[in-house]
């Protein structure tokens, strides 16, 4: 079984080598993947192409599948639908040992009773390495991940930090063709965690290596992962980039699921070329872009991130010459919100609807800043709505 | 202030109990056995001397000290019978543990890998036998393996055997019942370390390459480790020390020295003698304590 499969790096360089797919070629390719426990259905039809190099991250409330998911590819769930292709070969019922994939798991799991050394040696004994090839590649993963001088301590006298990286190098040693990562840094404090999401990405981008981590972090997933897949209910619920998911979220769920949004529920009124005119309950008559999906009369929703909503005291003017047409509403400050880089307004709209505006800090001093009860104006242009299906 | 001596006074209680627990519960005791281990026998109630008397004087306690003599463990050297007894006890005491960890390690494994309610359900399986007495559970035995007994019905029903075998009064018997009677003690030790073990440290040696008989040795048992130590010696003190078992089931001709000191005892009255065994099978326990000890030290301050 093991000879039919692709080696891991190790293996591969114990036979002598083995090409390994280039950046931006298909490395994984998920089919109809599905696994119910019980009567759960934890993971209910994925399908999903994954790009060698590439770091994609899974992201989802608990209870979304990802997890199992990212099981399923380390072979320690089988699938019991769909297949899990690896080059042209279906790894769906192979077992963990067979797979030239590696783990970095959630709460590290080094083996208590081995050195930091033997720790990472360990994948490599069992690939059957020579001793000498053991010993320098061990030395490499502890300057990798800069652990020098550490090599003969056990997991027990070593930091947390430490930790994750004795987990990371042991994962990375045998030069995986895939790495996946369960919640890597959710264990650590947060300044700490800041700094290891861009050593990740250092190292992610030098070694070429293709990352799957899981994480129920959006910032986490945002600042790390070239692609993020949204995960609930045991689907994916939208694939796409960072901003992407972000500024054109697929569904009213999504919107609310990453970042804050303001949602607004209507029905379309008029359609004017590229622009519809959208009434709500809430927010009086809007009019947003046309989405790039053109849709057809009927319920919608509207969403709009807070930060895209403007405040002023007096209704902007329009410049000769550009877009004219701004969705202007008026209102009173309900309640402010300081956070820092940026104060929340919660806005108290005279069409009834309540919206929330973030406005960034840019000056010190607050000669600009609102105060409850204050009549204001809240505008945004017909671009900064996306109109999501009710 | 006047709260804190009120708590203060329970809790340093609590520090010496064990220590006074010990001092009145065995080391007293321990005391009038090496006495009467140094004394002679003699026709008198009670059967040695000297006799402390502690209200005879100053001169009399210094004679009955003089009195006292290591004759009888220079007994137990010389004399084969008291050498082969410790010798098979420990022979015994070793085919048993070993016995009972080939045994107890796969039901303690599978009882930590069932879903959490029903390790509740197995472990009042293995502790159940409890909740009859030990004597009539060994006396249950004699009559399943005597002549006509069960074991042997089965047998011959299966067509397994055409002779009822004789079991009673062998060595297999014996090591069915002391198996029979010390798993308990084996698979719960070993089961407190399994099931708390992280799954996922299986599932790491896994997915590094380890295939499962390489999980098993690489991971699973070195982690259970003080769990093993901890059974054996639950499991191999009290053995050598076995009298009921080896008493009831195995036969007469080859004793283990819990046996030779009730003969000592009872039938030959020479508490002296009995009582010298007795100390020699202590010391000789001290030893496999110790070394537990020592490594459980070592593994505590290196590791690995």
């Amino acid at each position: 079984m093991t000879d039919e499969l692709p080696r891991t790096g190790a293996a591969a360089d114990a036979a002598g080598g083995d090409a390994l797919p280039a950046a931006g070629q298909p490395l994984l390719r998920i089919e109809g993947v599905a696994k119910t426990f019980g009567t759960f259905r934890a993971v209910d039809g994925v399908s999903l192409d994954i790009k060698a190099g590439e770091f994609l991250a899974l992201l989802g409330p608990s209870g979304c599948g990802k997890t199992t998911l990212l099981r399923m590819l380390a072979g320690f769930e089988a699938p019991d639908e769909g297949r899990i292709l690896l080059g042209d070969k279906d790894i769906a019922q192979a077992l963990p040992h067979e797979r030239p994939i590696n783990m970095m798991f959630q709460n590290y799991a080094l083996f208590p009773h081995l050195s930091v050394r033997d720790n990472i040696a360990f994948g490599l004994k069992r690939a059957g390495m020579a001793r000498a090839d053991i010993a320098a590649r061990v030395a490499e993963m502890v300057a990798l991940v800069k652990l020098e001088g550490l090599e003969k301590r056990r997991p027990d006298q070593l930091s947390g930090g430490q930790r994750q990286r004795v987990a990371l190098a042991r994962a990375l040693a045998r030069r995986p063709q895939l790495l996946l990562l369960d919640e890597p840094l959710a264990a650590l404090d947060k300044k700490l965690r800041e700094n290891t999401q861009g050593e990740l990405m250092e190292l992610q981008r030098r070694l070429g290596m293709t990352f799957i981590v899981v994480t129920h972090d959006q910032e986490e997933a945002m600042t790390m992962a070239s692609r993020i897949g949204v995960m609930n209910a045991g689907r994916l619920a939208q694939v796409a980039s960072p901003r992407e998911l972000y500024e054109a979220p697929r569904s009213r769920w999504i919107a609310e699921f990453v970042g804050d949004v303001n949602v607004f529920d209507g029905e379309t009124r008029l359609r004017d070329g590229h622009r519809l005119v959208i009434g709500t309950r809430d927010a009086g008559t809007l009019v947003v872009a046309e989405p790039r999906e053109p849709v057809g009369a009927g319920k919608f929703s509207i969403a709009i991130r807070p930060e895209k909503i403007k405040l002023s005291r007096r209704a902007p003017v329009s410049e000769v010459g550009r877009e004219t047409t701004i969705n202007i509403i008026d209102g009173v400050i309900a309640d402010i919100c300081y956070l820092g880089g940026t104060t929340t307004y919660k806005v108290k709209l005279d069409t009834g609807g309540i919206v929330r505006a973030s406005v960034a800090n840019s000056a010190r001093l607050d000669v600009d800043a609102y105060s409850v009860g204050q009549q204001i104006v809240a505008w945004f242009t017909p671009d900064d709505c996306v109109v999501l299906p009710s | 202030m006047s709260s804190r001596r009120i708590f203060a006074r329970p809790a340093r209680f609590a520090a010496i109990a064990p220590y006074v627990w010990m001092a009145l519960f065995f080391l007293v005791p321990f005391a009038f056995v090496l006495k009467i281990s140094l004394s002679q026998t003699a026709i008198a109630q009670p059967p040695y001397e000297p006799v402390f008397d502690l209200t005879a004087g100053w001169d009399a306690l210094r004679a009955a000290f003089a009195a006292l003599s290591i004759d009888n463990f220079k007994l137990l050297v010389s004399d084969d019978i008291y050498v082969f007894a410790y010798v098979r006890s420990l022979t015994v005491a070793l085919t048993a543990t070993a016995l009972l960890l080939l045994i107890g390690y796969p039901i303690a494994y599978g009882m930590a890998r069932l879903p959490k309610s029903w390790q509740a359900v197995a472990m009042v399986l293995v502790i159940v036998p409890f909740w009859t007495s030990f004597l009539i559970r060994i006396y249950a035995w004699i009559n399943i393996l005597q002549h006509d007994g069960l074991l042997n019905q089965i047998l011959l029903a299966l067509h397994l055997v055409g002779q009822p075998v004789v079991w009673l009064s062998t060595d297999s018997a014996m090591y069915i019942g002391i198996v029979y009677s010390y798993l308990p003690f084996m698979i719960l030790p070993l089961y407190a370390t399994l099931a708390k073990m992280e799954p996922a440290l299986e599932e790491a040696a896994g997915d590094l390459g380890a295939p499962p008989w390489q999980v098993f040795w690489l991971v699973t048992f070195p982690l259970s480790l003080p769990g093993v130590g901890a059974g054996v010696l639950l499991c191999f003190i009290p053995i050598v020390g076995e009298f009921v078992i080896p008493d009831l089931l195995a036969g007469s001709n080859s004793l283990m020295i819990g046996q030779t000191l009730w003969l000592e005892f009872f039938t030959n009255k020479d508490w002296p003698v009995a009582s010298a065994a007795a100390i020699v099978l202590l010391l000789v326990l001290l030893v496999p304590l110790l070394l537990y000890e020592r490594l459980q030290k070592r593994q505590l301050e290196q590791g690995r």
